[in-house]
Order: structure tokens, then C-alpha cells, then sequence
């Protein structure tokens, strides 16, 4: 029988430090709730505002699958590869840290906010060389289907990372139910909703709110309002 | 107040400053640094350390045979993975770990 956690979006960690907003899924920063380390190996879920012309400061990571997928706005990336880009809503970000990389981003527009979902997966190989890439997401108009955005396959849609892992964008017209399946025995999915009410396993879910589902092959979604959601397939054992 | 003593253990030493700079925020925190394998033994040999954090850097048979070093002079010692140290996602580990 599937299990479930359910995260509301009210629950979330609140980090506001005047160019930025963040609210925070799991464990981040000054935020600890020793129930809410991860999702299997989802280990990073901030749904961050940035103020126009603010950003991150060059920071390291090693070891971690970092994902960003920008909502409105554009970040202007600069790393110690050597990439420079800007990255817009529609598109998606990726980055594997491996033995090390520093990083900057910042909000590209001097004036308005840019809002993106910055995501942390635990990765399958360790000490990698590190890599980044970004691409234009397609079906960014695709209704009533699961677009999927990220998977472990270079040539598979999406981006590619070190996990087991596939993710899913999804825009639903109200009243559309559509069954995911799951790509791998063992795997369980974490469903975020960007806009609008859908309906997974019989939970209800607002704008913002999480949901967390593993030990099924499959379950439906149901919009209740024309909606937007994220669905983050991942290994729950890694 | 005796701080409780965090081995860092990676071998990319800018990031390795970046994890003790900010373990080292925590007043009751104590980090100390081991770039390579040889050194991490030695200092869990030498120092009362309340934790070890594995970087980037230690291949997988020295992350194998530190464990196994650990396990078999200081078991009660807790030994967990960091990510860099951009963010505060190492304290939540480190609270995970030590309490």
C-alpha cells in the first residue's frame, strides 16, 4: 500500500533576509526540523525570490546534484568552470558538483524579483568531475501531460544527473486525472504544486504544498483547478 | 564551555576553509581540518573529536578504510558526509549527527 507524507506549504522553513525570500521543503540554513531532512534522496527543495539585482555570492558544493528551474526572471550564473549564463523561466539548470565547484547566482534584472525552485539531490557517484549545463525545457505549452524535464540519461528529454532520478512538469486543465507510473521499483515521487489544487492518492493539494509518495508503481493525479506541479521521482534508498 | 571538536575531512582545500569558517560560527563548535586519508587516521588517533565529516577527495577505499579505522578505535564516533558548504545544509547534518 502507497505511503504518504504530506508537507503544506505553510510548514515550510521561512529564511527572509531582505534580497531573498526562501521557503524551504526541508532542512536548509537556520531552518532544522529533524523531520524534514529529505525525501529519499531529495535532499534540497528552497522555492526562492530573489530582489532584482541580488543574488548568491560565489559558494562551493561537492558531492551534490544541484537543479534550478526558474519560474519568472532570469539568474545570471558564473562558475569556476568557466560557464557564464543566464538561465530563464522555461528552461533548467543543472549542475553536478562532484570533487568541487564554486558558484555564483544572481537575479539578472535590476529591478524586478526572479523566483526559482533550487533543488539538492544526494548523487550515485561520488567525487565526479564536475559538470554544468542548462537547456531550453520542450513542451513548455505541452497541457495535460507529463513533460519530463530531468532524468540519469544523457540521451533522454531533459537534463541529465547522477541519480536515478526523473522529474516531470506538469500543466493540468481542471479535471484532467492522468496516471503516473513510476520509471523504477523502489523509487518514490515528491509532487510540488506551483498553481492550482490537484488531488494525488485522495490528498488534497493547494499552491505550495508537498506531497510525498513511495512504496507504489503508480498513482493518479487529479487536477480540482487548471494547475502547475513538479513531480521529483527519486530512489528512496541510495 | 569545552567546544566539541569536528574533523573536516576532504582534499579540496578552498572548501575545506569554507566548511571550518562556518563550523567555526557555532561557539560551541570546534573544526579541524585533514586533507588526505593519513591525516584524518591521525587526528582521530590523536584528538577527542565529537564528529568526523567526509568531503570530496578520499576515494572510495579510503572513505571504506577510514570508517573501518573509526569502527575499530573510537565506535561511538559518528561519521557523516558534507556537500560543499555553500549553504546551512552542513549543520542540519551536523545536528543529525551530534545533537
Amino acid at each position: 500500500m502507497a505511503q504518504t507524507v504530506l508537507h503544506k506549504a505553510n510548514t515550510r522553513g521561512v529564511a527572509d533576509h531582505g534580497w531573498l525570500k526562501s521557503y524551504q521543503s526541508f532542512s536548509f540554513a537556520g531552518y532544522y526540523n529533524p523531520e524534514r531532512i529529505n525525501f529519499g534522496a531529495l535532499r534540497v527543495l528552497n522555492d526562492d525570490i530573489v530582489t532584482g539585482g541580488m543574488g548568491f555570492g560565489e559558494h562551493p558544493h561537492d558531492n551534490m546534484e544541484i537543479i534550478s528551474i526558474p519560474l519568472e526572471g532570469n539568474l545570471q550564473h558564473k562558475d569556476s568552470m568557466g560557464n557564464t549564463a543566464t538561465i530563464k523561466a522555461g528552461e533548467i539548470q543543472v549542475m553536478s558538483a562532484g570533487t568541487g565547484i564554486y558558484h555564483s547566482e544572481y537575479n539578472a534584472d535590476p529591478e524586478n524579483p526572479a523566483k526559482f525552485l533550487q533543488i539538492w539531490l544526494f548523487p550515485n557517484k561520488r567525487n565526479v568531475t564536475p559538470r554544468y549545463d542548462q537547456i531550453l525545457l520542450n513542451g513548455n505549452d505541452v497541457k495535460d501531460e507529463f513533460v519530463q524535464i530531468l532524468s540519469p540519461n544523457e540521451d533522454d528529454a531533459g537534463v541529465w544527473i547522477y541519480q536515478d532520478a526523473w522529474f516531470n512538469m506538469a500543466k493540468f486543465n481542471a479535471g484532467i486525472n492522468k496516471t503516473y507510473t513510476l520509471n523504477k521499483e523502489g523509487n518514490g515521487v515528491y509532487i510540488f504544486v506551483l498553481k492550482g489544487e490537484v488531488e494525488v492518492n485522495g490528498e488534497k493539494l493547494e499552491t505550495r504544498d508537498g506531497l510525498g509518495i513511495w512504496e507504489t508503481a503508480s498513482f493518479e493525479v487529479k487536477a480540482d483547478t487548471d494547475a502547475e506541479f513538479l513531480l521529483m521521482e527519486v530512489p528512496m534508498k541510495f | 564551555m569545552k567546544k566539541v571538536e569536528i574533523l573536516v575531512v576532504g582534499t579540496n582545500k578552498p572548501i575545506m576553509q569554507t566548511i571550518a569558517r562556518l563550523v567555526n560560527e557555532n561557539e560551541r563548535w570546534l573544526a579541524v581540518i585533514a586533507n588526505n586519508y593519513a591525516e584524518a587516521c591521525s587526528l582521530c588517533d590523536d584528538r577527542e573529536l565529537g564528529l568526523v565529516l567526509i568531503g570530496a577527495g578520499l576515494d572510495e577505499r579510503e572513505e571504506m578504510e577510514l570508517k573501518r579505522h573509526v569502527s575499530a578505535t573510537r565506535p561511538e564516533l559518528p561519521i557523516v558526509k558534507h556537500y560543499g558548504g555553500g549553504s546551512g545544509l552542513l549543520f542540519a547534518e551536523i545536528y543529525q549527527a551530534i545533537g
